[in-house]
């Protein structure tokens, strides 16, 4: 059942991805400014949207976990899985951000609240990532990980706010309510490619959600093999020392 | 709660009045972080005084690092997890009192600092009051997610490369905070940094009220 779901979300992802990328090259006209760069409006804004989604993913499962009568080790898998696909998702957000940037600012990079939180945030959850490796019983790694990443999702607002009372760049919101700035077939392109970003991000989240699982059983029954192997040669030894 | 600080508090200072790590390792590396920081700058009077804040807090935060990794050390002592559990220590109580010893151990080492700052880059606040201010929220701040951080390294090998890569993005906004802070207590009056005094204040709150009520759980991994 859960494996079908994924296939047809699979497959589903892929064809929506196809079609923004149909609709974004081929249909859609370039913009009157930016000309063909406007282009990354189809996949930035949303490779960022997916992130955010992932760590307030990650960010609500550890809180569950954290909880003690909603704590299962569910959560924390869902949280690391989460993490994972979103620090991608992050990194890719960063690389076309700095690309448009490139050719709109003229520069890779610049001092921009929603950039430097997006960059702050990549380096927090790969701080997760690396805790995750420290070795310890499961739900002690649990527990470690759904602190860190609690911790690293509140980070992130007060990031944002500080460096945009800082400094600020970056163009407004993209789409607004009343008086869109985007219209017809680029707004099109756009909400298809929020959808299709957003059900990639699903089918992967449940890809890494079953190997985790799988690796969690993998490792339950190495424990108990190594168990019963212990027990063996303890019944060997009574053996021979009654004999 | 507030008497299992106070003891947690004491009992972390005494080593370190013990053991003088802060003193005679921590301190002297703040300086040192001070002075080649201005070398890379160059000699330029004026450039030194407007970069003297951004290397002040620059200095205090890698400093915090190595006295968050110290308090860290002192609760990775063999069976000391299972004494204070057997004894009742209230897991807040240990956040706060921890935090408590690293904010003392910071507030000396950023007087010493400002000396330092004053004599060698030419520092001067017209508003010593919201410098002061700053500091001590901010100082609060690095306290307290350095222990957070610190209890979720704690029991880690290779924790001395873990903790700053953990702990230093989350910082950031402290860091950006206190310099914008110090900047404006040169010359402006308070209301010239309410928002950096705000920052500070939230991310203090925000981070005691999550130690106190995550402490507990951590302690159980360590």
């Amino acid at each position: 059942m859960t494996t079908q779901l994924r296939r047809t979300i699979g497959v589903l992802a892929l064809l929506g991805l196809a079609a923004t990328v149909w609709l974004g090259l081929w249909v859609t006209p370039p913009d009157a400014v930016q000309g063909n760069y406007a282009r990354f409006l189809y996949i930035h804004p949303p490779l960022a949207w997916v992130a955010y989604l992932a760590y307030g993913l990650a960010a609500v499962s550890s809180v569950l976990y954290l909880v003690p009568r909603t704590r299962n080790l569910a959560f924390d898998r869902l949280a690391v899985s989460a993490v994972e696909v979103g620090v991608i998702y992050t990194l890719l957000t960063l690389l076309t951000g700095s690309l448009w940037g490139k050719n709109t600012w003229g520069v890779y990079w610049v001092w921009d609240a929603r950039l430097t939180s997006t960059a702050f945030m990549a380096v927090l959850f790969l701080g997760y990532l690396a805790l995750r490796r420290v070795p310890g019983e499961p739900h002690q790694v649990a527990k470690r990980s759904a602190v860190a990443a609690l911790v690293a999702f509140i980070d992130v607002p007060i990031v944002h706010f500080s460096v945009q009372w800082w400094n600020t760049l970056h163009q407004g919101q993209t789409i607004q309510i009343q008086g869109n700035a985007v219209h017809g077939s680029m707004a099109w392109t756009l909400l298809l490619g929020f959808v299709s970003f957003t059900l990639a991000f699903v089918w992967m989240l449940m890809l890494r959600y079953q190997l985790e699982r799988a690796r969690s059983t993998a490792a339950d029954s190495a424990l108990a093999e190594a168990v019963a192997a212990r027990r063996r040669e303890g019944d060997l030894a009574a053996t021979e020392v009654s004999a | 709660m507030w008497r299992d600080a106070a003891a947690v508090l004491r009992r972390d200072l005494a080593i370190e009045a013990k053991s003088r790590v802060g003193l005679w390792q921590v301190l002297p590396f703040a300086i040192f972080v001070v002075v080649l920081f201005a070398f890379a700058l160059g000699p330029s009077r004026s450039i030194l005084q407007q970069a003297a804040p951004g290397l002040f807090w620059l200095g205090v935060l890698l400093s915090s690092i190595l006295l968050v990794l110290r308090s860290a050390g002192i609760e990775a002592a063999p069976g000391l997890a299972d004494a204070q559990r057997l004894l009742g220590v209230d897991p807040a109580g240990l956040f706060l009192g921890k935090a408590a010893a690293i904010a003392v151990q910071l507030v000396v080492l950023e007087v010493i600092l400002t000396g330092g700052v004053i004599a060698l880059l030419g520092y001067r606040a017209s508003c010593p009051g919201l410098a002061v201010a700053a500091a001590l929220l901010a100082t609060w701040g690095l306290a307290v997610v350095g222990t957070l951080y610190g209890a979720l390294s704690g029991g880690a090998r290779g924790r001395e490369t873990l903790l700053p890569m953990l702990v230093v993005p989350v910082l950031a906004p402290v860091l950006l905070a206190a310099v914008k802070s110090w900047q404006a207590a040169v010359s402006g009056p308070w209301s010239s940094s309410t928002t950096w005094l705000v920052v500070l204040g939230a991310f203090a709150v925000i981070y005691s009220a999550v130690g106190v009520m995550v402490f507990g759980q951590l302690r159980e991994t360590m």
